[in-house]
């Protein structure tokens, strides 16, 4: 997934959409909007991202999940199977982008990319209903997909690098 | 469990990370799908009816979704609707939040003590019609039904209007002319003889250069635009913003002018100045159709980017710039008239220069500058004539703002403070969906005006303030559980959508439609009211435009054919403008006229005293003013508001961050409650800055009560403006105050 930060304009309309396609319930978020600012008046820069699981190619999450409910599924997706999860929250723990949360329903809950959409040909829900198209979605390995498209194109960034989880989010800038 | 929040101290790059989304936790059984289901079946095959969405004005047409067990789950864009084109903005994704809040209002109340206490006791809706209809009938004997009015806000206006006009009675007032839009309006019908309406004439999408001034897209969602604004960010379109605060979209401006507030009409001016000294007019346009070019070319000639350096702080290098930008992009430029324009009571004539820039860049019916809009419409049903009043709120003005081309709200509010000059003072209201008490400015006078009434009804789906003074409340239920008259939009290409009930309206509500024909029945108006069902009404009206109610059901929404297919003038064509001279008046003869001056003129505003610092007001893109103030799901998004401190000031006044504070206005107001601080390099230092429609007071509203200040309560140095009533309401002055105490006197 590729998310414009030229364009957002850090509405959490991706935060609300998420929440009633998903049942998130109100109070947590498997989606979120950061802003990062810098300079002083009048000289400042702004950004505006949308973040959310990134999908790790190497993620630390399913590694340490001693039940085996974190896993990888359709396309590098990582998913918790929630029958699976006991709730010992090892993979929050593990994970630098603090994308999981633990579910009033005592298993760990995070972003999908909305899996259930996809395999119906749909778009994730923060992507079908974001107001600024500023998010792309799809196969990373396809090279004439619009995301691989635009990765050619524009500059971008991932986030955290340094932890070595390989993110799959990639930030234009 | 780690919070968002502290994950974001370690990981933002530079100084301050802020997140939105996740808040307090908060039980929500009722929108849980408590069964278990796999991350693998997913909601995406259930029964869905087409509504619009009621948040905002914007009134995006859109899907209900229910889940299996025929709860509302989710609403989503109808991707026919040239609106919103399949994507709703957030409030309108967290509309589903005013169906399940359990702080709605439930059943009819009539009042037991006196106006303003809390002390109500249930009624049949038939009691309630009783008593309003006997009081007005008595307002009719003793006053007249000139004395009565209607404050709407919402789709069901329509009806309680058809009641009161067949009453007899035509003060009908919407607070979105006089408090927001209204300057704009008559200053476009000034100089163009044409209005902007909504949505927005702007054509956004196909322009090269976007001048922002004080307007906020994307903080304000109004959806159609940011999309637009979004599309052509992308096609590399220049953006210019003038905005005392570092605004959203100023981080997406290729120039931001941090102007000195209140002085944008200088502003414009030498922006005229520098296109009309360096001929970078269109020529062939403005010879063609405007008229007083001349006079204006000599009435700008003081206005040089140096004369306004040092009244806007903004450099004459930056205003040469930026002026070459827009003459560069011509005729695609938009120098946009925003929406909320009501600030320093000279509003009228900064508009008015906002209309001269446009017409000396030729953008007015142009590609890329304004379109026209269509002007297609569905007919009505032809009622029986309306009485005619005997007067109406304008008497009671003395002849002023003659010129304001819709009812003033504050005015009708005027109009019920019983004095001498006034031959007719208003004794009855019905107010509808909207909160009167934080929409007009100057509470104490609102109040006033509530207490000199013999009856007041209000209607809407939640406690808001204005319904603790209310002698009766009918509790209508919200636009997912009811039918509404069509939404009929213009825009690039006329359309229309229904709103249809996605489920049984909860508690002992009911719909506008149904309140206000009781109502005429009881009030033997009946007449007004020909369709005994809104169905029925829907299903004339449809067919008249080779549709139907079944039809719609289905669709959601249908376009229509545009009546004139010209968007945009054709090359030399002759057009008649709507004005006294048939021309775009850059010289304004209406404003001559009525006495006033035909060219904008700067005049310097007062200024805050030391300590105190200028109250500006804006938007969030996830709350519409009080309306969801409550929402559950938005609230989770943002559930106060804060003050936004320049770090010089907060270092003056010791001031951290997250720090509560009550603010004190340049008359001695103090806040009710207190307010976040938020040390920011976004506002400069001689202004403070906060969101609009927090610091609820009624405790019936529990998540909005007590949460951050009231804007509208620190605004009680109302500017009007002499040409149509406007009420300026960004010359009032705060301090900060680190208890509420009353100053002894
Ligand atoms: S919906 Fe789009 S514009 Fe709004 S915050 Fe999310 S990504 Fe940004
Ligand atoms: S972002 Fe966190 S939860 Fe998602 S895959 Fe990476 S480590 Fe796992
Ligand atoms: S802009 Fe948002 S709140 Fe307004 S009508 Fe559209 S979806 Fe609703």
């Amino acid at each position: 997934m590729a998310i414009d930060t030229k364009k957002c304009v850090g509405c959490s309309d991706c935060v609300v959409a998420c929440q009633t396609e998903n049942d998130v319930p109100i109070g947590h978020c498997r989606d979120w909007v950061v802003e990062v600012m810098d300079g002083t008046y009048p000289q400042l820069e702004i950004e505006l991202r949308s973040e959310r699981c990134n999908h790790c190619k190497n993620s630390p999450c399913v590694r340490c999940c001693p039940t085996g409910a974190s896993h990888y599924s359709d396309g590098g997706i990582v998913l918790v199977t929630k029958n699976e999860c006991i709730g010992c929250s090892a993979c929050i723990t593990s994970c630098p982008y603090d994308a999981r949360y633990v579910h009033p329903d005592g298993y760990v809950d995070k972003c999908t990319f909305c899996l259930h959409r996809v395999k119906k040909g749909m778009q994730p829900a923060c992507v079908a209903v974001c107001p600024t198209k500023c998010m792309y979605f799809g196969d990373l390995d396809d090279p004439g997909s619009e995301v691989s498209e635009v990765l050619k194109k524009r500059k971008y960034k991932t986030l955290i690098p340094e932890a070595g989880t390989k993110p799959q989010l990639y930030f234009l800038i | 469990m780690k919070s968002r929040r502290q994950f974001l101290k370690i990981s933002s790059l530079s100084a301050a990370g802020l997140v939105f989304g996740g808040g307090l936790l908060e039980t929500f059984a009722d929108n849980l799908l408590k069964n278990n289901q796999s991350y693998f079946k997913g909601p995406y095959d259930f029964a869905r009816t087409p509504t619009y969405c009621e948040v905002c004005f914007w009134k995006c047409a859109g899907w209900v979704h229910k889940d299996e067990n025929g709860r509302i789950k989710k609403i989503i864009g109808n991707d026919d609707d040239p609106n919103c084109n399949g994507r709703f903005c957030p409030r309108g994704t967290g509309g589903v939040g005013m169906y399940f809040d359990r702080d709605r209002l439930k059943t009819p109340l009539i009042r037991t003590d006196v106006r303003g206490k809390q002390s109500f006791r249930e009624a049949t809706w038939d009691e309630a019609f009783d008593y309003i209809a006997s009081k007005m009938n008595k307002i009719k004997e003793e006053h007249g039904p000139e004395c009565t009015a209607l404050f709407t806000h919402g789709s069901g206006g329509k009806y309680f209007g058809n009641l009161l006009k067949g009453f007899g009675s035509n003060n009908i007032a919407a607070p979105s002319y006089a408090q927001c839009r209204g300057p704009r309006e008559v200053a476009f019908l000034a100089t163009f003889g044409q209005g902007i309406n909504s949505p927005e004439n702007t054509d956004i999408r196909d322009t090269k250069c976007l001048v922002l001034i004080g307007s906020h897209l994307g903080e304000n969602m109004h959806n159609g635009q940011v999309q637009e604004m979004s599309d052509a960010i992308d096609k590399g379109t220049t953006i210019i913003t003038v905005d005392p605060r570092f605004s959203t979209v100023a981080g997406k401006s290729k120039h931001w002018l941090p102007i000195k507030p209140s002085t944008d009409i200088a502003l414009l001016l030498s922006w005229m100045n520098v296109i009309i000294n360096e001929e970078l007019f269109d020529k062939k346009y403005v010879e063609k159709y405007t008229f007083g070019f001349d006079l204006l070319k000599a009435y700008v000639q003081p206005f040089t980017p140096e004369w306004a350096y040092g009244i806007t702080t903004i450099k004459p290098q930056q205003i040469r710039d930026t002026a070459h930008e827009m003459a560069n992009a011509a005729p695609a430029v938009i120098v946009h008239p925003g929406r909320h324009v009501t600030w320093y009571g000279d509003d009228t004539q900064r508009l008015r220069a906002v209309a001269i820039l446009n017409a000396l860049l030729g953008s007015w019916g142009r590609r890329g500058g304004f379109y026209n809009p269509e002007k297609a419409s569905v007919p009505h049903f032809h009622l029986p004539d309306f009485p005619k009043p005997n007067k109406n709120w304008r008497d009671a003005m003395g002849g002023k703002y003659k010129l304001a081309d819709l009812a003033l709200a504050s005015g009708v509010c005027q109009a019920t403070i019983p004095s001498p000059e006034m031959s007719c003072s208003i004794k009855g209201w019905i107010v509808n969906g909207t909160n009167l008490i934080n929409t007009l400015p100057d509470q104490k006078k609102t109040i006033a005006a509530i207490q000199a009434l013999d009856l007041l009804v209000v209607v809407d789906t939640m406690p808001m303030e204005i319904t603790g003074y209310a002698d009766v409340v009918l509790p209508e239920c919200t636009y997912l559980e009811r039918y509404d008259s069509l939404r009929i939009s213009q825009g690039r290409v006329p359309s229309i959508a229904l709103r249809m009930p996605a489920v049984d309206p909860l508690y002992n509500t009911k719909p506008a439609f149904w309140m206000a024909r009781e109502l005429a029945k009881k009030l033997d108006l009946l007449q007004y009211f020909p369709f005994e069902t809104i169905e029925e009404e829907i299903d004339w009206e449809l067919k008249q435009v080779g549709s139907s109610l079944e039809e719609m059901q289905r669709i959601g929404v249908k376009l229509l054919d545009r009546e004139a297919d010209d968007l945009y003038f054709g090359e030399d064509e002759d057009v008649e403008f709507n004005t006294n001279t048939g021309k775009i008046e850059l010289y304004s003869t209406a404003l001559e006229e009525e006495g006033f001056d035909p060219f904008p003129v700067f005049t310097q505003h007062p200024e805050p005293d030391s300590g105190f610092y200028r109250l500006i007001y804006g938007r969030a893109p996830m709350h519409t003013f009080s309306r969801t103030a409550n929402n559950p799901n938005l609230t989770d998004l943002m559930d106060e508001n804060s003050v936004w401190v320049n770090p010089k000031v907060a270092k003056v006044w010791d001031l951290k961050n997250d720090q509560y504070v009550y603010l004190e206005n340049q008359d001695g107001v103090i806040s009710d409650f207190k307010i976040k601080v938020r040390i920011t390099e976004r506002i400069r230092w001689d202004s403070v800055y906060m969101v609009h429609g927090f610091g609820h007071a009624d405790k019936r509203m529990t998540r909005a009560f007590g949460k951050g200040v009231s804007d509208t309560q620190m605004i009680t140095n109302v500017m009007i403006d002499p040409i149509m009533g406007g009420t300026g309401m960004r010359g009032n002055f705060v301090t900060f105050r680190f208890d509420n105490k009353k100053a002894e006197v």
